[in-house]
């Protein structure tokens, strides 16, 4: 068999019950596996030290003949978003350096609960705000693909840990793209969920109606594993949906072994595939859709006008909605504090201190965005007038579903950019997710896969399907068939051409 | 202070305008929107930061859940209040940083209050009613609270440093917002008094508050501003806080008048500011400046959906509401027909409940009232219990019904309350054990009036001479000598007989 950690969490998961391997095992794989790695990728902002103990504990439990939990032993990466009891939680910021929450997230209960094992948090842009990871407090997080890049954002670094090998699957949280970007800037599977479809309860927020949890992997089943974990009403968020969820896993498995396209309605966004994008990007998308087509699929271009306005409108509702949530930085119950060095200490003094040497200029910039935002006067013009586009887009989606099952864009306008080359222009990088922004202001499910590699420059390309809401497990049904056709077409799995971090890559493609 | 106009003064010139924002502190069992038990629910007091959870601290990933039993709350007052319900209101964030506030916003209803357009009668001292309208009353959370340590008057001022307790942070709160108030002229004082009075007494009849003022269960702030007589602008006005008794209210209104007509006397502009109002000095002091422009950048909360109660629900919450203190208190004065001075007496003794039920169960108004405001609350006084808590309803109407029967006289249930107070049985039993019984039997009277009379033989002829009240010797040493079980009329009667019959 290949080495532990290059298996599937899917494959993993059979030899975990069948005993072939037992819990230690797998987690120490990758824990070398991580030492290997990590000093070229800066994944990890916190490895959890007490993750073989875990692994012991359901590997004694299993030996004493207890009903575990399928997916019992299973290790996953665990982005820094989220409140884990046992191990720090900093959300990429210096504000939060060393804070150990008191509870844990639901979603951390719920893999808990499942028997899985946390092998360390992940790295992301400061609060989730970003499109490259470099805006960690904690040092930006490198490309597997090629270090001298990055590997997308906010989540590279789930993204980079799963691209690497370093975990099988991993969790992130996506607010306009920051789960299914970095996956396709490192050739894995990223999916949001329907807002509401995961709980947020013990998730640091960045902007309440955008933000959703979602599964990171290198196969569409292994993402559909880890999202029926984590999928499911919580009593403790008044905005999670009450119904129960079909089984993602199912819904992947089935289509994987025999993809049919059958009857598929694929509806590319004509505005979301333009001159605009990296022609590399745009050649493998359009193989793509003749794929899909040669299989059975109906493919249909569809309009929809208002995505023109996605990007302004997220850029005025998620900076408005993060300067309230920010708000809570304060020094007085936890985290960082700052004292200032001059004169007459009052309470406004030491907060406005600690947010200035805690936060950097990323979340600066939004706080100061959303606060004019909202500013009497301005509430209209901005803010208000954000919530009514995005009223419109919802219609777009909404007519586009009329005519299609599932649209189907680009999942990133460019390959992955080096590291350095956006941070002079912000708007340059609020652009790479132009794609991916319509899905969060709508709250419809997003799942990005990689479907090769640029020609110009080697590096690995996604595509996006968008269903209605509620539907996820469609992206689960035509993304597992979508891969399994590439894996006919092409050999292998993308994920299986990654080189060794540090290494170079095999040349440009022609 | 030292030179401010007097009130009379101050009345001549200006039309005081006052508004009352009226904060209620609900006594749900959880808080407004964690699960964290609620101080306010009960008169115990909680160590400082133990009745928390991550959502009332605001800890980074919390989130807000919607208390129902604060709904259900909410929705009764604003209907006592004569509100409108609206059919869907939304949650709104008010954004502001300062310790006591934990997520440094405030979950609060901004343009969408839950319940709005309504109106509360209040009856003032002379009876008179004055309908004051209700602009709003919406949900909101409490914030926690602020002790400063190190300075001379425990305010920020001068203080070393503060402690925080967020105990009281995420507390149910329903905001009761009036219409400016205008033409009370010398009435406005004691509108403020009695209007906060009236929320209160609704409150407590609702069943949805402690509503003690003094622990903060009930807070009013008081808006004040003058309008100089024959103008139509309002002037600008102040809000006082820290207003923490019925009493001091009316004193607070009071000074802002004088102070504010001071002022304006003098052509001096009136600041809009948030001033506090200090007890022990009977004056207000400057707070920060309050600009209507304070930007609290509402904007809709996220985190929560829009409560829209089913009709129905509102429907059977209307019906099951009690009838209104006001409306019950001008009920009971009509059918009692009590001295005013005594009526209030009860209000305000909180004897109001118990005289009605000892009334329900068989005495006449002016028995219950004459039982309950007299010995009874005397009783109560001298052993500091409440007077509710010596006898029942149901006693006091047995007790009663010996006197009408003639079986005991009025001295002699005297000491047959007491013994009752003091457990030793039924009055029945009591007037057995002690062979209490008024002697009415007129041979044994007719015998101690004769033996009254040879000790002071004059008295017939007085009383023929027209000197009635001659009696009045002759029934004293009656009674002496029977104990005082005599029936005292009786007695009268039969001594006038015999000066008659002679």
């Amino acid at each position: 068999m290949s080495e532990i950690h290059r298996l599937s969490a899917l494959d993993l998961q059979g030899l975990l019950q069948s005993g072939e391997v037992s819990a230690t095992e797998v987690t120490q794989a990758f824990m070398d596996r991580i030492a290997a790695v990590e000093p070229v990728l800066n994944a990890f902002v916190h490895i959890n030290e007490g993750a073989l103990a875990e692994a012991q504990k359901i590997d004694s439990a299993r030996a004493q003949g207890e009903n575990l939990p399928a997916t019992a032993g299973l290790p996953l990466g665990v982005k820094d978003v989220l409140c884990t009891v046992g191990m720090p939680t900093t959300a990429g910021s210096r504000i939060l350096e060393g804070w150990h929450p008191p509870y844990d997230a639901t979603v951390v209960k719920k893999y808990r609960d499942a028997g899985m094992v946390a092998l360390g948090k992940t790295n992301m842009d400061e609060f989730a705000m970003g499109s490259s990871t470099e805006h960690s407090a904690y040092g930006p997080t490198t490309n597997p693909w090629d270090t001298e890049r990055v590997p997308g954002g906010s989540g590279g670094g789930s993204a980079a840990a799963v691209g690497a090998f370093e975990a099988p699957i991993a969790l992130g949280s996506d607010t306009g793209g920051s789960i299914r970007q970095p996956a396709a800037l490192t050739g894995t599977v990223g999916m949001k969920p329907t807002y509401g479809g995961v709980s947020r309860y013990g998730v640091i927020a960045l902007a309440s109606s955008l933000d959703q949890v979602g599964p990171v992997a290198r196969s569409v089943a292994d993402a559909a594993l880890l999202h029926d974990v984590i999928a499911g009403h919580d009593p403790h968020d008044s905005t999670s949906i009450p119904d129960a969820w079909p089984s993602m896993l199912e819904a992947a498995l089935r289509q994987g072994a025999e993809p049919d396209l059958r009857g598929v309605r694929l509806g590319r966004v004509t505005q979301l595939d333009t001159e605009g994008f990296q022609p590399g990007v745009r050649s493998r998308f359009a193989e793509l859709l003749e794929l899909a087509s040669a299989h059975g699929a109906e493919i249909i271009d569809v309009d929809c006008p208002h995505f023109d306005y996605a990007v302004a409108a997220y850029y005025l509702i998620l900076p408005a909605e993060a300067s309230s949530n920010l708000a809570k930085y304060d020094s007085v119950r936890f985290g960082m504090r700052t004292t200032p060095a001059n004169g007459q200490v009052t309470v406004e003094d030491v907060m406005a201190a600690t947010r200035e040497a805690g936060f950097g200029d990323e979340v600066k910039r939004r706080i100061i965005l959303g606060t004019y935002a909202l500013s009497a006067g301005y509430y209209d013009a901005y803010y208000g007038s954000a919530q009514q586009v995005r009223t419109l887009i919802q219609g777009d989606f909404q007519r586009a579903f009329e005519q299609v099952d599932a649209l189907i864009t680009p999942s990133a306008p460019t390959t992955a950019f080096k590291l350095g080359e956006q941070l002079d222009n912000p708007l340059t990088m609020y652009a790479n997710d132009l794609t991916t922004i319509p899905a969060n202001l709508a709250g419809v499910p997003g799942l990005s896969l990689p479907i090769g590699l640029a020609p110009e420059d080697g590096l690995p390309v996604g595509a996006q399907l968008m269903a209605p809401a509620f539907q996820d497990q469609r992206l689960y049904s035509v993304g597992a068939a979508l891969e399994a056709l590439m894996i006919q077409r092409d050999g292998s799995t993308l994920s299986a051409l990654v080189p060794e971090p540090g290494q170079p890559r095999a040349g440009v493609v022609q | 202070m030292n030179t401010l106009v007097d009130l009379d003064v101050a009345l001549e010139h200006f039309d005081p305008v006052i508004g009352l924002e009226v904060h209620v502190e609900l006594s749900t069992a959880t808080k407004m929107f964690s699960p964290a038990p609620n101080p306010a629910a009960s008169l115990e007091d909680f160590a400082p930061n133990t009745a928390i959870s991550p959502v009332c601290l605001g800890l980074p990933g919390s989130l807000p859940v919607v208390n129902a039993e604060a709904v259900r709350s909410s929705i009764a007052l604003g209907l006592a209040l004569g509100c409108e319900i609206r059919p869907t209101s939304r949650f709104a964030r008010k954004n502001y940083f300062y310790p006591d506030l934990a997520k440094n916003y405030q979950i609060s209803q901004f343009d969408e209050p839950i319940a709005h357009d309504g109106v509360v009668e209040v009856e003032l001292d002379d009876q008179s009613v004055w309908s004051v309208e209700i602009e709003r009353a919406h949900m909101e959370e409490d914030a926690g609270k602020l002790t400063h340590v190190g300075g001379d008057t425990g305010r920020i001022q001068g203080a070393e440093y503060s402690l925080v307790d967020y105990n009281r942070a995420g507390v149910p709160l329903v905001e009761i917002v009036t219409r400016p108030i205008a033409g009370a002229g010398e009435k406005a004082p004691q509108l403020a008094r009695a209007y906060v009075q009236t929320i209160k007494d609704i409150v407590i009849s609702l069943g949805v508050s402690q509503a003690r003022m003094e622990r903060g269960n009930l807070r009013c702030d008081a808006n004040v501003s003058l309008m100089p007589k024959g103008a139509s602008e309002w002037g600008t006005r102040t809000e006082t806080k820290n207003v923490n008794s019925f009493r001091s209210i009316e004193r607070a209104v009071i000074y802002e008048i004088r102070r504010q007509a001071t002022l304006l006397m003098a052509g001096t502009p009136i600041v809009q500011e948030t001033r506090h109002w200090h007890e022990d000095t009977g004056q207000t002091s400057p707070g920060r400046p309050k600009s209507d422009a304070d930007d609290y950048r509402y904007f809709p909360e996220p985190d929560l959906l829009p409560v829209s109660p089913d009709p129905d629900w509102v429907e059977e919450i209307r019906q099951s509401l009690p009838e209104t203190p006001s409306v019950r208190r001008r009920r009971l004065r009509e059918a009692w027909q009590l001295a005013e001075t005594d009526f209030r007496a009860l209000i305000n003794a909180d004897l109001l409940d118990v005289v009605e039920e000892t009334i329900n169960q068989g005495t006449t108004a002016a028995s219950a009232k004459k039982w309950w405001l007299g010995e009874l609350s005397r009783i109560a006084n001298d052993r500091e219990v409440l007077a509710t808590s010596l006898l029942s309803p149901a006693q006091v109407v047995e007790l009663d019904s010996h006197i009408s029967q003639g079986t005991i006289n009025d001295k002699m249930a005297r000491e047959v309350l007491l013994a009752m107070v003091d457990g030793e049985g039924t009055a029945a039993e009591i007037i057995d054990a002690r062979g209490l019984a008024v002697v009415s039997d007129d041979g044994a009277l007719r015998a101690a009036i004769d033996e009254a009379l040879k000790a002071q033989p004059d008295v017939l002829e007085k009383i023929r001479e027209g000197k009635v009240q001659a009696a009045g010797a002759i029934i004293g040493q009656v009674m002496k000598a029977l104990g005082g079980q005599a029936d005292a009329q009786r007695v009268r009667e039969l001594i006038l007989e015999q000066a008659t019959q002679a």
